[in-house]
């Protein structure tokens, strides 16, 4: 069975929520919404205090080529366009709106008939897609528009769909996959034909064989050509956008600034890849997705079909609400997701789920000195030494750094996560990593000729 | 809400191993070869083994009180490790006091004036048998029978040393080479039991295969070849490579010294440089040198190399041709 080249790890996977259905969350009374919720530049407010605003309106405006447009979740009025804090407690600015109904945009099409023609150009899918403000939703939230606008001279050989969900806890893909498959398919299709392909493989773990069993007899009884699903090894970090290349072709993306392009392949998220269906299809922009509230002190771990900004507390209530012994709160997963402090912070585009660890298992035990067990060397996914990159960051050796090729690290965690000696490796990995990308900008911005 | 939340960043998952518990698996893992060494030896065994543990412990935990004034970490079982490995590596016989200057050496010289667990360069039981070997060559070489077995053919010497001046390589039958029924040192004679506690290193995560088969093939690569040019032929052909795995401290060397983490590269390929070195040393020695046994000479001389191995062998790079 396929998989990624090297390191990796396997943690307790977890999945409690992987047999429950997608359940509706009812709808917030208030939403925050973040004007900074993908990556590039934040978007622009185009309403204020006192505007009404219907279902799916646009509400900010993208801010630049590498950013994304960003709608209202609910109708209702705008009661404030100011700094609130985030689930880390950094103040944003948030369009806050109070629901009154839930009245849609009529142009949006909320029918749950199918509909698999799509007879528009590769520019024209493109377009809808940035209009309806749709990025990256395994977390990473990169706008789906700008991956898609393939640069001149690079040329796309195959979509790669990341149904992985490599993450311990996580099911919203999961259920996505086994609930929303035909909507999937035909958003792979238009997929493929916006960035103009004849071959799409859809990547799944073996631990989902359901989601695996269920997409392939749809492929066959709709006859769908150039779409073949890849089961993988349960391998942590496969979900990662090179591991995943790698794992389903075999080719490995040079180190950064190489993008996935230059091995002529593009990747695309399988919860996204239905909100492109719906954004292309039924004009419909992403106001909403499967969220998996979970953990294992919870009552009932579950997916819920949530609006953007409802606060993270209304999740958490539905799945049976706070355990007494909850000590840390995650927006993501165990192994890349953040921790949060403030509850009231609301779901944005790329929160796949919510984590509650207990006390106990969320308390960082105490560090020892490094035993040099190379566990973490066998454990990196990108060929580094974690335990000597923490070293060198930690003596500044900023040089040596960049030899080492710390700017490879995808801050998977597998280092940390399988220290003996409990040793912070990542903080310190990213530290470096964050000091060394900021040397090499100044240096490029010192290289370029001055205008 | 009553309790605050901890915040902290990602990974919010830990090993469910740890420094202390890898150490614990090493203890249990040469468990059965000193359950073989009381068979085959006696009581005194387990005196040897006491007071190595005991004093390798207490040097360690007079250093960390007295001179570094830092954290003690006797509780992680890296002293007892060394103590038993240390213990693994002499005779029976030896006086008390000898198997305490051997702890002296191994802790204090070896592993704490270099900064303690994972800091030092050169395995610390290692260089206690070697400091022992070159101060008391009559007490390190005088090794007692075992109880049970008729060893007229080794005039008294190990079966290496018996090899060494001149008998023929089926001096001991495999059995008896398995079971540990020969004279040697205390941990080195069940070659059975050893690769027991192989197996349960593996299956605990605790070291991968490749320093320990890679040592076993380069001997016994090393040894086919010699054989072969010597002329020697039919059942000799095997048995000699076989000899040379199973007698001696090649079992003992290759799972539990040769894999020490700190001293050895922290790369596979590192690993592979690493123990062909160990192999071909320990049977240059062997067949040439002026001692019978090469094991812990050949890992000496390897572990000076790993710093260079770490610097020049590095891992795979993703996405690098």
């Amino acid at each position: 069975m396929k998989t990624f080249p090297i390191g990796g790890v396997h943690p307790s996977e977890n999945k409690l929520s992987c047999a429950k259905p997608i359940e509706v969350l009812p709808l917030p009374e208030v939403v925050n919404i973040p004007l900074a919720q993908h990556i590039g530049a934040p978007a622009v407010a185009k309403v204020a205090k006192g505007d009404k605003v219907l279902t799916g309106q646009l509400i900010a405006e993208a801010g630049s080529f590498m950013s994304a447009n960003i709608h209202s979740p609910i109708s209702g009025t705008v009661t404030a366009v100011d700094a609130q804090p985030n689930g880390q407690g950094l103040r944003q600015v948030m369009i806050t709106i109070k629901r009154e109904g839930d009245e849609w945009v009529d142009t949006i099409d909320r029918s749950k008939e199918l509909i698999r023609e799509c007879n528009l150009s590769a520019q024209e899918i493109i377009a809808k897609i940035k209009d309806a403000g749709i990025v990256g939703m395994g977390g990473a939230t990169f706008p789906t528009h700008v991956k898609l606008s393939i640069p001149a001279g690079k040329k796309a050989e195959a979509l790669i769909i990341n149904g992985v969900e490599c993450e311990p806890y996580l099911t919203s893909d999961h259920r996505t996959m086994l609930e929303r498959g035909e909507e999937l398919l035909v958003g792979v299709t238009i997929l493929m034909k916006a960035i103009d392909v004849k071959q799409a493989y859809i990547g799944i773990e073996n631990n989902k064989p359901d989601a695996i069993a269920h997409l392939r007899n749809l492929i066959v009884q709709n006859g769908y050509t150039g779409i073949e699903v890849t089961p993988l090894k349960v391998r942590y970090p496969q979900g990662g956008e090179k591991q995943l290349i790698a794992a389903v072709t075999g080719r490995q993306v040079p180190p950064p600034p190489a993008l996935p392009i230059d091995v002529g392949a593009v990747v695309c998220n399988a919860s996204t890849t239905v909100a492109v269906y719906e954004a292309v299809q039924k004009n419909k922009p992403l106001i909403e997705r499967v969220v998996t509230a979970t953990g294992k002190g919870m009552k009932s771990p579950k997916n819920l079909l949530t609006r953007m900004g409802t606060p993270i507390l209304s999740l958490l209530e539905a799945a049976g609400g706070l355990p007494e012994d909850a000590g840390k709160i995650i927006n993501g997963g165990p192994m890349m997701g953040r921790a949060m402090v403030n509850l009231e912070s609301p779901v944005t585009k790329g929160c796949s789920g919510i984590t509650v660890m207990s006390g106990n298992d969320a308390v960082r035990r105490e560090p020892s000195q490094c035993i040099k067990c190379a566990k973490c060397v066998s454990a990196c996914p990108m060929g580094l030494e974690p335990y000597y990159l923490a070293k060198m960051a930690r003596k500044k050796g900023w040089d040596e750094l960049e030899a080492q090729m710390i700017t490879s690290c995808i801050e998977c965690g597998c280092c940390q996560s399988s220290c003996p000696a409990y040793l912070p490796l990542l903080d310190w990995v990213r530290l470096g990593k964050q000091t060394v990308m900021g040397i090499i900008r100044s240096r490029a911005a010192a290289a370029a000729p001055k205008k | 809400m009553a309790n605050k939340l901890i915040v902290a960043p990602a990974p919010h998952v830990q090993s469910s191993q740890s420094t202390t518990s890898i150490m614990r698996d090493v203890v249990i893992a040469l468990m059965p070869a000193l359950v073989v060494s009381v068979v085959v030896f006696g009581w005194s065994v387990l005196c040897v083994t006491a007071i190595s543990v005991l004093a390798c412990v207490a040097f360690e935990y007079l250093i960390q009180k007295f001179v570094v004034r830092g954290p003690l970490t006797i509780c992680n079982w890296s002293a007892v490790v060394t103590g038993v490995l240390l213990a693994f590596n002499l005779p029976a016989s030896i006086p008390w006091w000898i198997v305490v200057i051997g702890a002296f050496v191994a802790i204090v010289v070896a592993k704490m004036t270099f900064g303690g667990l994972g800091k030092n360069p050169f395995n610390p039981a290692l260089v206690g048998r070697v400091f022992l070997l070159i101060a008391y060559p009559v007490q390190m070489t005088d090794f007692p029978m075992p109880a049970n077995g008729n060893f007229d053919a080794l005039s008294g010497a190990t079966p290496l040393a018996a090899v060494k001046f001149g008998a023929s390589a089926d001096v001991l039958g495999v059995q008896e080479l398995l079971l540990g029924n020969m004279p040697g040192s205390l941990g080195e004679v069940a070659a059975l039991a050893l690769l027991c506690g192989f197996v349960y290193l593996l299956w605990r995560k605790v070291i991968t295969w490749h320093i320990p088969v890679t040592i076993f093939a380069t001997m016994a690569i090393f040894a086919l070849i010699v054989a072969l040019s010597r002329g020697v032929e039919g059942n000799a052909l095997w048995q000699f490579p076989l000899f040379h795995l199973l007698a001696g401290g090649a079992m003992l060397g290759a799972i539990f010294m040769a894999t020490d983490y700190s001293t050895s590269p922290m790369t596979i390929k590192g690993g592979v440089i690493f123990a062909v070195g160990i192999g071909v040393i320990t049977m240059l020695i062997r067949l040439w040198g002026a001692y019978p046994e090469g094991m812990s000479f050949a890992i000496l001389i390897m572990n000076s190399c790993v710093p260079l191995i770490n610097k020049y062998v590095k891992p795979t790079r993703f996405g690098v041709k």
